[in-house]
């Protein structure tokens, strides 16, 4: 089906551990639970991989929206990594509110191997909350006054 | 002030007769007797020239590393607040407690003599500090200033005269500063404004950089071996080579990096040629932290692991944190 060219669709950057939340997207596929192609998945060894500048930096270059998918707190492969994801995360959310930038663009979800239909929804719910927001101009455009 | 630079000089010289140390860090007078600057002083001669007054702001505990590194024993002199950045390295392993010899030197409040000339002193020849007065000598006449109109910012946020380490003290403890109110008072009322403010508060104060990396090389938390921001290859480099947005990102990923063992010292605002409230991050992330994992101090001992290298497993998830804040 041809997309509406004027209609905004979003870029999502979806960061998800390859030991949960990237089986879980499997597992909405082999489910044949749907979610939108505005998701652009990039498997991690764990949630704790992700550096706060991986988050900046995909926003810099143009993702509208930026979400983190790990194991549920407990589940870690690694025992603990999602437990450092988390306070990392919160004071990075927190951050991005001080500096009067919409911390609504970033999401951190946990979502498990069997959680197939947890991540068709929550994607599809992601892409609707963006959608709703438009175009990512702050954080692309956090720069200095011309 | 004066007599405790008499106990410096006699305790330096003290020491390296003694053969306790090799050398010793403390400060040297500049041009001028308000912009003291740290130094290293080898030997029982040069130690004569170790001066102490109320502007050496400058925290020594930086130059351990290259003590460490040189494995000379070093004597340094440290002010209450410079504890705690020794401590911080400590506990990052950047400094060997076997390579130094602290020793706690009693302070009352380091002044800001650009506070001093905005407010209208021409031509300083003499200050000096009386209780809570501060009396320039001009050749234009004497001026008056209450002591809390031109202590430096980051005294204002003193944090007490106790050492945190220190193998012996000098002299008597002084009094704390009194003045001290809310250090937190400044980021309530960025968070109070709206995200429009805030964005172009943010803006407005980071787009002031040149990027001169002053406020990395003080910082007693920033002390990587090698640092991204030396790589002239890299695009992140300089402001030249640089994005505009870096600017902002610079700034974030700065303040990130030390969250969690920031000690508070407000160094970074202190250096910084171009008066960004840099400082303003850092305490947003000790706020935070403390109001999501529990209070927390840097520096206060070299042992408790930082709040962003442990864990609970009942802490708030991310959006939750973010409005429990309020």
């Amino acid at each position: 089906m041809l997309k509406d060219a004027a209609k905004f669709e979003p870029k999502i950057v979806a960061f998800c551990c390859n030991w949960c939340s990237y089986a879980g997207a499997d597992g909405a596929g082999t489910a044949r639970k749907n979610y939108p192609a505005n998701v652009k998945i990039i498997k991690v060894p764990c949630s704790c991989r992700v550096n706060p500048m991986f988050i900046l930096r995909a926003f810099q270059r143009g993702a509208d929206g930026v979400i983190l998918c790990g194991c549920h707190p407990g589940d870690c492969h690694y025992s603990t990594g999602n437990y450092y994801t988390r306070r990392r995360m919160a004071l990075l959310m927190s951050m991005l509110n001080f500096m009067g930038v919409a911390e609504d663009r970033f999401r951190v979800e946990w979502v498990s191997a069997a959680e197939g239909a947890k991540f068709a929804e929550v994607m599809n719910d992601f892409v609707v909350q963006i959608t709703a927001l438009g175009e990512n101009v702050k954080l692309r455009d956090l720069r200095c006054k011309k | 002030m004066q007599k405790i630079a008499e106990l410096m000089r006699a305790k330096a010289v003290e020491l390296l007769q003694s053969s306790k140390a090799e050398r010793v860090l403390a400060w040297r007078a500049g041009e001028f007797f308000y912009d003291n600057a740290p130094a290293a002083f080898n030997d029982v001669d040069a130690c004569q020239e170790i001066v102490y007054n109320e502007f050496c702001p400058a925290n020594l505990a930086k130059y351990l590393i290259e003590a460490t590194k040189q494995q000379k024993k070093t004597v340094v002199f440290l002010k209450p607040c410079d504890t705690y950045g020794v401590n911080q390295l400590l506990k990052d392993h950047r400094i060997k407690r076997e390579y130094f010899y602290a020793v706690g030197t009693p302070c009352s409040g380091m002044l800001d003599v650009k506070k001093i000339k905005e407010l209208g002193a021409k031509a300083i020849t003499q200050i000096t500090c009386e209780d809570n007065k501060v009396i320039v000598e001009t050749p234009y006449g004497t001026k008056e200033f209450a002591k809390e109109e031109v202590l430096l910012d980051k005294c204002m946020m003193c944090k007490g005269n106790e050492y945190k380490i220190a193998d012996e003290e000098l002299g008597e403890k002084l009094e704390p500063i009194q003045f001290v109110g809310d250090r937190f008072a400044a980021v309530k009322a960025i968070e109070a404004m709206s995200a429009e403010e805030r964005f172009a508060f943010w803006q407005e104060e980071l787009s002031k950089c040149i990027r001169c990396n002053a406020c990395r090389d003080i910082c007693p938390a920033c002390s990587c071996e090698q640092c991204i921001f030396d790589n002239q290859e890299a695009p992140v480099g300089g402001k030249a080579a640089a994005d505009d947005v870096e600017e902002q990102l610079f700034h974030l990923i700065r303040a990130y990096h030390v969250a969690g063992r920031c000690v508070g010292c407000g160094e970074c605002a202190r250096v910084c040629p171009q008066g960004v409230k840099l400082g303003l991050l850092n305490l947003k992330f000790i706020k935070d932290i403390n109001q999501f994992y529990g209070a927390y101090q840097a520096g206060e001992d070299a042992t408790t692991p930082s709040p962003l290298v442990s864990y609970k497993e009942n802490d708030p998830e991310a959006e939750e944190a973010v409005q429990r804040r309020g």
